[in-house]
């Protein structure tokens, strides 16, 4: 216990030595954490719009005034020629195009179908997706307005419809940042913590100091456990400081437990730091540890569920997943701050990283050579 | 120096693909000796310290070290031995009582101890005033020194010097030969290598190394009669070129 306590003092000392580590270490994260999540979200706030209207009658007037009227549209430009709108489409002057044929106020007051026609522009699928949803809504209302007008002309029959009503549970306004910040930040603490923990190992062996360790009788559990854990408190605190940050900045509500948030994210470093270190034992300069770290940090934060649900990626990438750490602390981070969720709801995951971290560590130990 | 055999080496070879580094390698070192390892750059003399310390596994041969098989027992070699590699190896960003206290700590001194040793140590070296300077503030000729006395710090029977004086000044090498000395006093068994061949002079017994072979081994004296020279450079010179 004591040669271990010997290694983190001595790690200790030398993070907080290095007058360029420490702001990386601290301002870096916060930095991201706030840029990041008013950045990375998906409410669709201006969608340009182009009109062809060739009927240029009330109607279609009307039409286009509804769409003026929502706070998602915004009139890029009216003009007749087609030649012209898609010109705007591929500048990217626009995302959607509305064409109104000629005859539309005709046929819809001589009670016939008219349709219009919507172009998307679609490179971005789900921009386009919502798009295509809330032009539609638009349209859709816009039809049982005329519906009803006409239809009061000839006797007033009352139109019956279902009524939806939506209550959004968890997420009551639909707050995109509540959603990202959990995701962002356990980005964050696993990028600073295992990036940390796996250069170290390597940087002694590229200083040479770490020969004069391999040389001592020092066993090989006590020196990883001695690289670990410095890293982990700092994660940890990191990790903190960031739900503090969360809570002040964006007031993201804590409904669960933090005992148990806390628990599980230590169980979540342990995993993500060994995980650093197996590597750093395997490489033998920094930039292989770069690469490496690059490769997999990128695969598992892409597959974690950060941005897009697990549950609707394929099934091989489902089962992938078992092996991704990310994707285990997203969804409980977001399930115990965001629903309350309690221990034996994230039970499964909990022993999952239990046994995933005693894994990854036993390998970290048994990878690490004494002997050249 | 007495005559019972702290390290035994028979027929160590150490091939690295199909190059022989060590090529069947017999020698003893005595309880409390200056052995000087000597030979040209390239010639094996790193290589065979390694494995010595245990850094590295031989292909085959019989080695004991302090009593302890390299096989076996490497472990236990590690905790009688102390190591200076020809890479400097302090932590330059740690000051040298942090060194000091963080290497002592590794091999299980107690707190109490290592304060005593390292009161000692500043004023033996008349160094007080290094105590809290960080390790790569000082200059090479110090580092090198310090080098040696941390790792003989926690007393261990056997210290290997990888070749301790590679670029410093001739004034430095002479105090530190002078450090070399009051460790063997203290009776520590020194193993070191170095192609300076007026080092050579201030061992005990010297092996010299060619293309992973020993050709010679004697005391200094012996192999200046044998080779009918002046001075260690000239026995080193014949048995380079002989090759």
């Amino acid at each position: 216990m004591r040669t271990i306590g010997y290694i983190i003092q001595k790690e200790f000392i030398q993070i907080f030595r290095d007058k360029t580590m420490l702001p990386i270490i601290i301002i870096m994260p916060f930095v991201q954490l706030i840029v990041l999540v008013y950045a990375a979200t998906f409410e669709m706030k201006q969608i340009d719009m182009v009109v062809v209207d060739q009927d240029l009658s009330t109607t279609s007037r009307q039409l286009i005034s509804k769409f003026q009227g929502s706070p998602f549209f915004v009139l890029e430009g009216n003009t007749f020629s087609m030649d012209e709108a898609e010109d705007m489409i591929k500048s990217d002057k626009a995302d959607i195009v509305m064409v109104i044929p000629n005859d539309f106020q005709k046929k819809l007051m001589s009670g016939e179908t008219s349709a219009i026609q919507l172009i998307v522009n679609a490179i971005n699928a789900t921009a386009a997706g919502l798009t295509n949803a809330y032009s539609s809504y638009v349209i859709a209302d816009f039809n049982k307005n005329i519906l009803t007008e006409n239809i009061n002309f000839i006797q007033p029959i009352q139109t019956r419809s279902i009524d939806v009503s939506y209550s959004y549970w968890y997420n009551p306004e639909l707050n995109y940042k509540i959603y990202m910040l959990p995701g962002i930040l356990v980005i964050l603490v696993t990028i600073i913590g295992a990036f940390l923990a796996a250069l170290n190992i390597v940087r002694e062996k590229e200083m040479g100091t770490i020969e004069q360790i391999n040389v001592t009788p020092i066993q090989k559990y006590q020196f990883i456990t001695g690289k670990l854990l410095p890293f982990w408190i700092i994660a940890m605190a990191e990790f903190a400081f960031g739900l503090t940050l969360g809570k002040l900045l964006f007031d993201i509500p804590i409904v669960g437990n933090l005992g148990l948030l806390f628990g599980f994210a230590g169980v979540y470093l342990l995993v993500a730091l060994s995980l650093g270190l197996l590597i750093s034992t395997m490489a033998s300069n920094q930039q292989q540890v770069m690469f490496i770290m690059f490769f997999f940090l990128l695969t598992f934060i892409l597959m974690s569920g950060i941005f897009t649900p697990v549950e609707s990626m394929p099934d091989w990438a489902q089962k992938v997943n078992i092996i991704n750490p990310f994707a285990y602390f997203m969804r409980v981070i977001r399930m115990v701050l965001l629903k309350g969720s309690g221990f034996s709801d994230i039970s499964y995951e909990f022993y999952s990283l239990l046994i995933y971290a005693s894994l990854i560590f036993s390998l970290a130990v048994w990878r690490y050579r004494k002997t050249a | 120096m007495t005559d019972k055999p702290i390290i035994k080496v028979v027929n160590l070879v150490k091939k690295f693909g199909n190059f022989v580094a060590n090529d069947h390698l017999n020698f003893n070192v005595y309880e409390g000796e200056i052995f000087g390892f000597l030979g040209a750059n390239g010639a094996g003399k790193t290589t065979a310290i390694r494995i010595l310390c245990g850094l590295s596994h031989p292909t085959s041969g019989e080695l004991e070290v302090a009593g302890f098989d390299v096989y076996k027992q490497s472990e236990q070699i590690k905790k009688n031995i102390g190591y200076m590699s020809q890479k400097f190896s302090l932590y330059e960003n740690l000051t040298l009582r942090e060194n000091i206290r963080f290497y002592a700590g590794i091999y299980g001194l107690s707190k109490k101890e290592i304060n005593i040793r390292m009161d000692n140590l500043l004023e033996n070296l008349h160094i007080g005033h290094l105590r809290d300077q960080l390790i790569g503030s000082l200059p090479l000729g110090w580092k090198q020194k310090l080098a040696f006395s941390v790792a003989i710090f926690h007393q261990p029977k056997i210290v290997f010097l990888d070749e301790p004086t590679g670029g410093v000044d001739p004034i430095t090498r002479r105090q530190f030969w002078d450090m070399i000395y009051q460790a063997a006093k203290d009776g520590i068994t020194i193993f070191v290598t170095t192609h300076y061949m007026d080092e050579a002079e201030y061992c005990d017994r010297v092996s010299i190394m060619v293309d992973g072979r020993i050709e010679a081994l004697d005391s200094p004296a012996g192999l200046k009669q044998h080779y009918h020279a002046e001075n260690m450079d000239e026995v080193f010179l014949k048995l380079a070129r002989a090759s």
